[in-house]
């Protein structure tokens, strides 16, 4: 018997599968076309730069690079082998190499990423490398008693492949002990996680502050007549329109020791003039700051929704018996919820990454992720600024996923 | 309770005034009195200010002037959740985040009713709009037909002995609007509650209603039930309002009694009864359905007046014969034929004479 489907034909006598098919190709194919152009930029200025920069999170080639005996050694020989004259002999040889090529520095600060303060070990070594002498174990030994130390044999050995996992070991607090197990960082050296969690902290704090701004003044908007709210909404958008860093800096005017704040409490009489307060440079100064300049994707989100309940729901509750809180709890609150969800994320996720504003007003304690980032940038780390930034990706997908589950991502109603 | 009198003032409105800019009266002066119950409509065009006294008796508005009072109490300061009146709304408003079953449940819980006595009244209620079997589906997922239903179990679930409904079949079409039409008309008779409906549509307040109230500029018009509404209109909004109307424009020759003498702009003198004219001379506007005139000699009383009539168009309605005429200069002078074996053939530029009862032919107040 055969397939219903495939029985059927159009009036020339195709299978009309077939033909639908190919009706159909033409419009896909014409689609394409169409998207094509936006498709590439996308691919050009977004997923490959964004590729190239996670691939640096697990990819250096620094020392493996500059340093092929060392390499073949450790290839040939499995991880915890004492290294014996072979290996020194490949130092050495490399250590030569990289004088000539002049890629001693290079190679030197891959090693420095995972053990730090061994820069200058290979760069002295390497100026000296010309005149050692065999046997090459005592002679490194005796240029400096490090080369002895299996700490710096298993920095080198986890450089000798270019790809490594060095670098979220150190954006996590982590480093490999000397038999090669991964351990926490002395708490004292802890900085990332830290500051990952107080990213996500600060964060949520400006989301809830938001939040809580966002929500009379988006249900004000929602009921006022059109051309009142018109008006409204412009001062909503206002700072839309204004530059970041006028925005940031007329901030500092008004919050600094000698700003306007403290200039009208002061003479107000409600602090004393050595009692000023700190309210910028420190994480007060991040939230306030923050908060203003994200309010609008807060505002914006939760107007398009509360426009969209219709007044007559509140009314059918207050006329079925609800008090005006129980109608606001049960009936007008739950219909929000895709907006303050949506503005939420938006907010949140904004918030994690931002590093203007935290940087020109966070001081010393409002600093964020992105402020070590950028950091890490500026000293050429790229891989370490690579890792913490892939974390980041990774959390804002987890929490993106988390709201999927949660609320349903067809639910987010973005204005 | 068996055997207490109608109480005829269960709903008063006394001498309720509303203003929403303190320049101009949405309602004036309006004094009604709604029978325990009664199926009252309020019908009007809109901003004539029907809905404005469903939501001030709501109590969504308040009044600016005057007392509304439900069974004896004043209620113009009782807030609306206090006020246990059941209502409709146009566009439903059902919760989109309940299901039917927590929709209904709403009014139940905020009252504090127990869970198993909740269950049994819900039930009762969607069984009595037989909606029984949807109880877990949200509102987003039934038609129109079915969410209207839902809303009016909502509004009736808590036993209210007032309903009011908000223009509840107009997003309806025509089929289910008439369906419905029934359907609330059965329930107010079953239930014994009392309704007040707001309409604009004169064909649903005409099959549905006890007793109609015409509004128009924030007055009531006329006020009376359906029949009398149709045929005695008291005067030309009500006669324009409700129903196809010939209008007449002419001067009141002689008035006797019941009967009057009225001369058109082109010098005809026709048969009407007098009701809002008082004396001779006076401009009036003389209204006639179009289904009470006839143009067949033995169907007009003897000595009655007629008046010449050109054809000029004849519609074909299936039912009816739709026939538009010249009459005293005018073109939209409508009479309606039945369309029966024999009936007579009229064709478009043929001379007949017009006449009616004079009962059907109402003097009033010129527009």
């Amino acid at each position: 018997m055969t397939d219903i489907s495939s029985s059927l034909t159009t009036a020339d006598g195709r299978p009309l599968k077939a033909a639908l098919a190919a009706a159909q190709a033409r419009a896909r194919r014409k689609a394409f076309l169409l998207v094509a152009p936006l498709l590439l930029f996308v691919v050009v200025t977004f997923i490959l730069p964004i590729g190239q920069m996670l691939q640096r999170s697990v990819y250096h080639d620094g020392f493996s690079k500059a340093a092929p005996n060392l390499s073949q050694w450790f290839s040939a020989n499995p991880e915890g082998t004492v290294p014996d004259e072979a290996a020194y002999a490949a130092l050495v040889a490399d250590l030569v190499q990289m004088k000539k090529d002049k890629t001693v520095g290079e190679a030197g600060t891959r090693i420095n990423y995972t053990l730090p303060g061994t820069r200058s070990l290979f760069t002295s070594a390497a100026r000296k490398s010309e005149s050692l002498q065999p046997p090459y174990k005592e002679a490194m030994i005796a240029l400096d008693a490090e080369w002895g130390k299996a700490e710096l044999w298993g920095a080198m050995r986890s450089s000798a492949s270019p790809w490594t996992s060095d670098f979220y070991l150190i954006a996590t607090d982590r480093k490999r002990d000397s038999d090669g197990s991964v351990v926490m960082v002395p708490e004292n050296q802890r900085i990332y996680i830290w500051l990952f969690a107080k990213t996500f902290i600060l964060s949520g704090v400006i989301t809830f502050v938001c939040l809580l701004l966002a929500f009379p003044i988006a249900h004000l908007l929602a009921t006022l007549p059109m051309s009142k709210s018109n008006l409204l909404m412009i001062l909503v958008l206002l700072p839309f329109w204004t530059s970041l860093l006028v925005r940031t800096t007329s901030w500092i005017v008004l919050l600094q020791g000698q700003g306007v704040v403290n200039n009208v409490l002061v003479s107000l009489g409600l602090i004393g003039d050595d009692g000023r307060i700190a309210m910028i440079y420190n994480q007060t100064g991040t939230i306030i700051v923050m908060t203003h300049i994200l309010l609008p994707f807060m505002v914006l989100p939760l107007y398009s929704v509360m426009r969209t309940i219709k007044p007559s729901y509140a009314r059918a509750a207050r006329s079925l018996g609800a008090t005006s809180w129980t109608t606001f709890r049960r009936i007008y609150l739950p219909q929000t919820l895709p907006g303050m969800g949506a503005g939420a994320l938006l907010v949140f996720i904004l918030a994690v990454g931002y590093y203007i504003t935290p940087a020109l007003v966070g001081g010393a304690d409002g600093q964020l992720i992105s402020n070590l980032i950028q950091f890490h940038m500026s000293k050429s780390n790229w891989s370490l600024a690579a890792a913490l930034s892939g974390m980041l990706l990774v959390g804002v997908l987890l929490l993106y996923w988390l709201y999927d589950r949660l609320v349903g991502i067809d639910k987010l109603k973005l204005g | 309770m068996t055997t207490a009198a109608r109480n005829d003032n269960f709903v008063v409105f006394d001498h309720v005034q509303k203003s929403y800019d303190g320049v101009s009266l949405v309602v004036k002066d309006l004094n009604l009195n709604i029978a325990k119950g009664e199926f009252l409509t309020m019908l009007g065009p809109s901003g004539s200010g029907k809905t404005t006294c469903l939501m001030m008796l709501a109590g969504f508005e308040t009044a600016t002037h005057g007392e509304i009072r439900l069974d004896g109490r004043n209620i113009n300061l009782v807030p609306p959740h206090k006020r246990g009146i059941g209502m409709v709304f146009q566009n439903y408003a059902l919760f989109p985040h309940m299901t039917v079953g927590e929709n209904l449940a709403f009014p139940l819980e905020v009252r504090g009713m127990g869970k198993s006595e909740r269950e049994a009244k819900i039930k009762r209620a969607l069984d009595m709009v037989q909606m029984g079997s949807f109880i877990n589906r949200r509102p987003a997922q039934l038609s129109g037909g079915q969410q209207q239903r839902i809303a009016l179990a909502r509004a009736l679930v808590f036993d209210p002995a007032l309903v009011l409904m908000d223009e509840p079949l107009g997003a309806l079409d025509k089929q289910l609007r008439e369906h419905m039409q029934f359907e609330i008309k059965h329930l107010h008779e079953t239930l014994g509650i009392t309704v007040v409906y707001v309409t604009h549509d004169q064909g649903e307040a005409l099959t549905m209603s006890d007793r109609v109230a015409v509004f128009n500029d924030g007055k009531i018009q006329q006020l009376a039930p359906p029949a009398d509404l149709y045929e005695r209109p008291d005067n030309s909004f009500v006669a324009q309002f409700i129903g196809e109307n010939n209008k007449l424009p002419g001067i009141i020759e002689e008035l006797s009694g019941d009967k009057a003498l009225v001369r058109l702009a082109t010098g005809e003198l026709i048969d009407a009864t007098p009701v809002n004219v008082t004396q001779k001379g006076q401009k009036t506007l003389v209204s006639i359905r179009p289904e009470r005139v006839e143009f067949k000699p033995e169907m007009m009383p003897a000595g009655a007046h007629t008046i010449d009539a050109t054809v000029l168009e004849v519609i074909y309605m299936g039912d009816i014969l739709r026939v538009v005429l010249r009459v005293a200069g005018s073109d939209d002078f409508v009479m309606k034929m039945r369309n029966t074996l024999g009936q007579t053939k009229l064709s478009p530029g043929q001379h007949i004479n017009v006449g009616w009862h004079p009962q059907d032919a109402r003097a009033l107040d010129p527009m």
